[in-house]
């Protein structure tokens, strides 16, 4: 690693003080993305400031309105091992759980874990060109061993997937996140969190880089009865999603009242298709129906050389997965495939 | 070389840190890009933690911290300022050996032993948890130690026994 200067920030306020005007200042939370990219010198800092000590937004808390406020430097485990969360967010839960390992669920923050980036191999090999690491350079995987890339909202600039779990969940759940910085507080809601590549596929998102993450917030409705979190990968345990699906429905007298379906593994962000789940409000929760939306939320995706397989894939996890959530008792942690 | 001067905290050099490892308090005095693992492998001398990937993906870095099994290759050691360490030096009483140890040694758990530290401290910690009960569930929960030996069924076996005879005890 290079060298760099190392200062903890008592309160956001003195954290946000360090890194002012400084714009190779980072933020450090768990480490466990920014410490591997600062190794392999993707990512460089001059300055790291470490807000693991600030006192504030460490806890799980029911909001006035319904809904919970999840800590930014909560760790991924304490969220997924939560009461609250395990009971009213257990899709969450289940996100959660299937990424990473232990040991770094145990490390990894919430904060941290929106802004965790790509593990394209190209942006993790500086000895080929990457726009998402060197803007204007090109992009390697479109012509070269693009297995695990993206197939819905792709540029010619960058085919990149984001790769969190938990964040599939949070999109699913219409989640909203809390943001602090030196222009004050603001909130967006997660759909306009992460970004498409687009011609600037170097921002994987819409924090500025002096801004802080504080709180997610999770609304009222957490679909506790009928959810389902489906990753499938290459081995079943610690690797990221070729595709993912996270499902939500509230269901009445055997009628779907609302579905959330976002996808994982296949863009440069969360994927959701709001006319697919708008299409599935009060319709009997068939197969057949949900085929019908999981056509239209891979609506217009284009596969490259080796990656084609993986639109046929996300049609048939959908399906699997929205059944699943009929009956979420049949989701076993390490059943096989990959549950 | 530049350095910023803000605050005492601002600066390159070393910081002097401490830390309570297997139950003793250490100072050591590392600059801020130096990791757990190195700043207990090279400044601590405590080589029985292991540097296998440095990465995060194989596990024979896993330490206990703060009660917590962690990757020590993807902390900073000055972010532990303060902390209370377990490696596997420390995890023996005396010469008695902890009962995962004796376990590894009777499923032949281990064949070239770099990832053993690595999954003892894992199970330590994941036994701890008591959220993996079931065998699948073990093998998911240890999934983040990699063993290029081939012996993780026997891994396995050996996490179990000491588990179930933790939850009959």
């Amino acid at each position: 690693m290079h060298n760099f200067n190392y200062a903890q920030a008592q309160n956001i306020g003195e954290a946000i003080e360090f890194a002012k005007g400084n714009e190779s200042a980072k933020f450090i939370a768990g480490g466990t993305n920014l410490i591997d990219l600062l190794k392999y010198n993707i990512t460089t800092a001059n300055m790291l400031v470490d807000i693991n000590h600030v006192p504030e937004h460490h806890l799980i808390e029911e909001k006035s309105d319904g809904g919970v406020r999840l800590g930014a430097f909560v760790t991924n485990a304490d969220t997924a091992y939560h009461p609250l969360i395990e009971s009213r967010y257990p899709l969450l839960s289940k996100a959660i759980l299937a990424g990473a390992s232990a040991q770094i669920r145990n490390m990894a923050t919430n904060g941290g874990n929106l802004l965790q980036r790509t593990r394209c191999y190209y942006f993790y090999d500086p000895a080929t060109p990457c726009n998402k690491r060197e803007p204007g350079t090109g992009c390697s995987a479109i012509g070269g061993y693009n297995r695990i890339m993206a197939v819905l909202g792709t540029s010619e600039n960058c085919i990149a997937v984001f790769p969190s779990d938990m964040c599939v969940a949070l999109a699913a759940l219409q989640a909203v996140v809390n943001i602090t910085g030196p222009e004050g507080d603001r909130s967006m809601p997660f759909a306009d969190f992460h970004r498409l590549p687009g011609d600037t596929p170097h921002l994987d998102n819409n924090l500025k880089t002096d801004e802080i993450i504080v709180s997610i917030d999770l609304p009222e409705k957490g679909f506790d009865k009928n959810y389902s979190y489906l990753k499938l990968r290459d081995r079943s345990s610690y690797a990221f999603a070729l595709v993912s699906v996270a499902t939500g429905l509230e269901l009445e007298n055997n009628l779907i009242k609302e579905a959330r379906i976002a996808l994982g593994g296949l863009a440069h962000k969360p994927w959701r298709v709001e006319k697919a789940e708008d299409f599935l409000k009060d319709k009997e929760p068939t197969m057949s129906n949900f085929a019908s939306a999981a056509e239209m939320i891979l609506f217009g995706a284009t596969g490259f050389e080796h990656n084609s397989f993986k639109i046929e894939l996300a049609k048939r996890a959908i399906v699997r997965n929205c059944m699943m959530a009929l009956n979420p008792e049949s989701q076993q942690p390490g059943a096989q495939p990959s549950l | 070389m530049e350095i910023v001067t803000k605050s005492t905290r601002n600066v390159l050099q070393p910081r002097l840190l401490s830390l309570r490892v297997n139950g003793v308090p250490r100072i050591l005095e590392v600059s801020p890009w130096v990791s757990l693992l190195d700043g207990l492998r090279d400044h601590l001398d405590l080589t029985g933690t292991k540097k296998g990937c440095d990465h995060g993906q194989c596990g024979a870095c896993t330490v206990i911290c703060d009660g917590k099994r962690i990757l020590s290759c993807l902390t900073l050691a000055v972010m532990k300022n303060g902390s209370e360490i377990t490696t596997i030096e420390g995890i023996s009483n005396g010469d008695e050996l902890h009962p995962l140890q004796k376990a590894f040694i009777e499923h032949d758990a281990f064949q070239c032993g770099y990832c053993t530290p690595g999954q003892i401290c894992s199970a330590i910690g994941m036994i701890d948890e008591k959220k993996a009960q079931t065998r699948a569930e073990v093998k998911d929960s240890m999934s983040g130690n990699l063993c290029r030996c081939g012996a993780n069924s026997n891994i396995i076996d050996a996490i179990m026994e000491v588990k179930e005879r933790r939850n009959h005890a």
